[in-house]
């Protein structure tokens, strides 16, 4: 497989526990959403406008200013899928299987890595930014790093000193050489040690490689930005990026807690394009945003409850800004069950990724033809 | 047989029916016998139980917890401290058969009463098990039986149960799976009390007669009028049944099988230890504790060491009982829970009504390396107690010359982290190491603090090596 530094490139942030869309991208001129959020709202005066009926939260500012203004930000709004599951744990499956029926196992992106490099042949080719492999990533045979912290990671990490680690690492990687008749569960463990032994000498020399005059903040979205910053800046053909930012489960005290995950969130993203800009390596990198649903229109006052009908941010050079399908009525007749009705199944989004971005056949990652937008 | 193969066998069998244990108690059991121990683990009411009283007054987040990993750590707390080591071992085979996960239940106390369940019933017979399942809110709930009605039936419980809980694919017709289901209708759950403002209710089962079909059925070629508990007690007289938990407890405690998906089509590997299984089934009329009996004290099993990759749980519990960590009350329970996950098994939170994919498919390139690494931290971490007495051990194997050569500290480390057996390619490298420290004596107490760490960096490539990864 030959890569190059242009090869289409998707970092997925997921934002979970479900983000209140209602209060990030606000109807801020219909009268119902200040009936129904008396406590959970933001003020008419505090909102940043984008139209004559939405708004973005005010700290959405940094995002509005470099990718809403620019036409480089896109909104999908009323992403959801049918007979919502309003369950963190089965919501968060569906979107990281696209099985809303069955209890899937495989992940949507795993199989794009999957087809993206069939024969397993760079062992970075889906890189992980978190302490365990999501769903979403996971396919049986398919090699995912996944990295708790760039920095510290590899094998053996727990042996200090240099030396010391080397002298172990080596033994490491004779203990698991494949032996003929050893079996076939110990070749393969041996073939796993080995691609754990390549994808950490590899990505050792992503945080040396890399210089930067954008300082990130020390939060955890930031430094995983950073980290996904540095592999890719250090051109290893890595194709699918992934990290998570949480808790956006804002039962309580969210007029506080949504303002600071946000502001965490967004000056996080656009230092990681700030980044990418300076080293002439950010038109080929889109951004997925999302989150399991919406949630609760009328809030509890103090927070909100699980919902249904959410939103989805794509974000990027590439990106044809604007808003896509339609934003959910908050009139009581158009609510299912006190929530946003969705408006566009979630699976459309990932075809259009899948296919106007990364090239890929959708229909047998996602498991359907689902409509797509003009977003790419 | 000598006393080091006693206490071989003895660890291999505290693997499997618990969670292993440090050498002093291994050696404290083999001089019980093998067969008197293996009685002792079948009856856990004759051990001290954990008291719940104390666990909950130290750990009051345990009590009902409502969140993962909270309710995890409380599981991973008993299975490290239990004094009932096939308890907490059959309530894992059972929570990986009878697989109920949160992500749809969403109620981890109603979780950790099932398990609780599975402690109670999981050594009794078959029959009187799947009843309890039957019954179990968390059970219901997850496979929809509340949502199955007289005349407008749910299948989901009905299926399940003969297809993943016992008959097995092929041994049942699709017209078996609805009359199975019309038994269940009105196995209920009773209305809920809502969550606000009080918080969490235990929800509980409820048997509506109104809701019941009770016209006739044709269920595996009888005809009556059944209820659920009919069902289940035709169900538990069929051999595919006996076969059906034979090839799980098998695939559990003995070795690795392909997924039940493929048992259908794949032959097991050694059909007569299943048929032995069996024997003991029909003869027991389904007893567990007597299967298990049997199984336990069986040559297949005896043999089969080191021949299943070990779970999650059983790689991390099994590490800390070694080195004699995390016994009683102490911050850090949640943090193994959250690893057991890292590693691929979240507990209480299957991936799947079919449960985990065992074997080779617990490893892939991030769970291997989450593997290698904590293991290796531990047995490598030596202001650890139970890690400084591992190495004590080892250097008695050299007491009377005061030194002990390379080839002895390979050996000697093997023996007390198990004894464990490698390959000879394995061994050939511990030794190609060892050698490069050459003798170790500790003869003064710089010499000993060396020694301590070139033990200890022998151990912690033990622990990282694939053999570790096997039960």
């Amino acid at each position: 497989m030959t890569t190059s530094t242009k090869d289409p490139v998707l970092v997925v942030i997921q934002l979970s526990g479900a983000n209140d869309y209602m209060n990030t991208v606000i109807p801020y001129t219909d009268p119902l959403y200040y009936d129904f959020r008396p406590v959970v709202s933001i003020p008419q005066n505090e909102v940043v406008p984008i139209d004559g009926q939405l708004a973005f939260h005010p700290s959405l500012s940094p995002l509005k200013d470099k990718f809403w203004d620019t036409g480089k930000m896109a909104l999908i709004h009323g992403a959801g899928y049918p007979n919502p599951n309003r369950s963190h744990f089965r919501s968060m499956d569906i979107w990281h299987t696209c099985e809303p029926e069955i209890m899937g196992i495989e992940g949507w992106l795993g199989r794009a890595i999957r087809d993206l490099d069939p024969t397993a042949e760079n062992v970075l080719t889906g890189v992980n930014l978190g302490q365990s492999l999501p769903r979403a990533l996971a396919v049986p045979g398919v090699p995912v790093a996944s990295v708790a912290n760039l920095e510290q990671y590899g094998v053996l990490t727990g042996i200090e000193g240099d030396k010391e680690r080397n002298q172990a690492l080596d033994v490491f990687a004779r203990m698991y050489t494949p032996a003929v008749g050893s079996g076939i569960v110990m070749d393969y463990l041996a073939q796993t040690g080995q691609d754990i032994l390549k994808g950490a000498d590899i990505l050792k020399v992503a945080p040396a490689k890399y210089s930067s005059t954008v300082e990130y903040a020390e939060n955890s979205i930031a430094q995983a930005l950073k980290g996904i910053a540095q592999v890719h800046l250090a051109d290893l053909g890595t194709r699918v990026f992934y990290c998570s930012h949480a808790l956006y489960d804002t039962h309580a005290t969210q007029v506080v807690d949504h303002k600071k995950l946000w502001d965490d969130l967004a000056p996080a993203v656009c230092d990681f394009y700030d980044d990418l800009r300076e080293h002439d390596a950010s038109d080929n990198v889109v951004m997925l945003l999302f989150t399991e649903f919406g949630r609760r229109v009328r809030d509890n006052g103090s927070g909100t409850d699980h919902g249904s009908g959410g939103g989805s941010f794509v974000i990027g050079d590439p990106i044809k800004g604007g808003m896509y399908s339609e934003y959910p009525s908050l009139k009581p007749e158009d609510q299912l069950d006190g929530d946003l009705r969705f408006s566009y199944d979630f699976r459309g989004i990932y075809s259009t990724i899948l296919e106007r971005w990364l090239g890929l056949d959708a229909k047998p990652v996602v498991g359907g033809s689902f409509e797509q937008l003009d977003f790419i | 047989m000598s006393l080091q193969e006693e206490i071989g066998l003895m660890a291999h069998l505290m693997r499997r029916a618990g969670f292993g244990d440090p050498r002093e108690e291994l050696e404290e059991r083999a001089s019980k016998g093998y067969e008197a121990v293996v009685e002792e683990l079948l009856h856990p009411e004759r051990q001290a139980a954990i008291n719940d009283e104390l666990l909950y007054r130290m750990f009051p987040g345990y009590e009902g917890a409502a969140a993962p990993p909270i309710n995890q750590a409380e599981w991973v707390y008993r299975m490290i401290n239990t004094k009932r080591p096939l308890e907490e071992k059959i309530a894992l085979f059972w929570h990986q058969l009878f697989a109920t996960s949160n992500s749809k239940v969403d109620n981890p106390p109603e979780l950790t009463r099932q398990i609780a369940m599975f402690r109670e019933y999981g050594l009794g017979t078959y029959r009187d098990l799947l009843v309890e399942l039957a019954k179990s809110p968390a059970m219901i709930f997850w496979l929809d039986n509340h949502g199955n009605h007289d005349g407008a039936i749910n299948e989901n419980w009905g299926r399940e149960l003969l297809e993943l809980f016992s008959l097995g694919v092929g041994n049942y017709a699709e017209d078996d799976i609805r009359e199975a289901a019309r038994a269940f209708t009105g196995w209920t759950i009773a209305p809920k009390i809502p969550r606000n403002p009080l918080g969490r209710f235990y929800w509980e089962f409820e048997y509506k007669p109104e809701d019941h079909d009770d016209r006739e059925k044709t269920f595996l070629g009888r005809t009556g009028n059944f209820d659920g508990e009919d069902i289940v007690d035709i169900i538990a007289n069929q051999p595919a049944t006996a076969r059906f938990l034979a090839r799980h407890l098998y695939r559990f405690f003995v070795a690795d099988e392909p997924h039940v998906s493929s048992w259908h089509v794949t032959p097991p590997i050694d059909p007569d230890a299943i048929q032995l299984l069996v024997d003991a089934y029909d003869e027991s009329r389904g007893d567990i504790r007597s299967i298990l009996r049997v199984l336990f004290n069986s040559e297949f099993f005896k043999s089969a060491r080191f021949a299943r990759v070990k779970c999650p749980a059983e790689l991390i519990v099994g590490t800390v009982r070694m080195v004699g960590n995390y016994s009683g009350f102490m911050p850090g329970f949640n943090n193994l829970a959250l690893e057991c996950g890292w590693q691929g098994q979240e507990l209480l939170n299957p991936p799947s009504v079919e449960g985990w994919h065992t074997g080779s498919e617990w490893i892939d390139p991030g769970v291997l390396m989450r593997r290698v690494n904590f293991a290796a931290r531990i047995l490598g971490d030596t202001s650890i107690p139970g890690v400084q007495a591992i190495i004590k051990r080892v250097l008695t194997h050299g007491l009377a010359e005061g030194k002990l050569s390379p080839q002895a500290i390979v050996a000697a480390c093997l023996d007390t982290m198990g004894p464990l057996e490698v390959s000879e390619a394995t061994r050939a490298e511990l030794m190609a190491h060892a050698e490069k420290d050459g003798e170790l004596s500790w003869n003064t107490n710089e010499e000993l603090r060396a020694t301590v760490g070139k033990v200890s960096k022998i151990l912690t490539l033990i622990a990282a090596s694939r053999e570790y990864q096997f039960a």
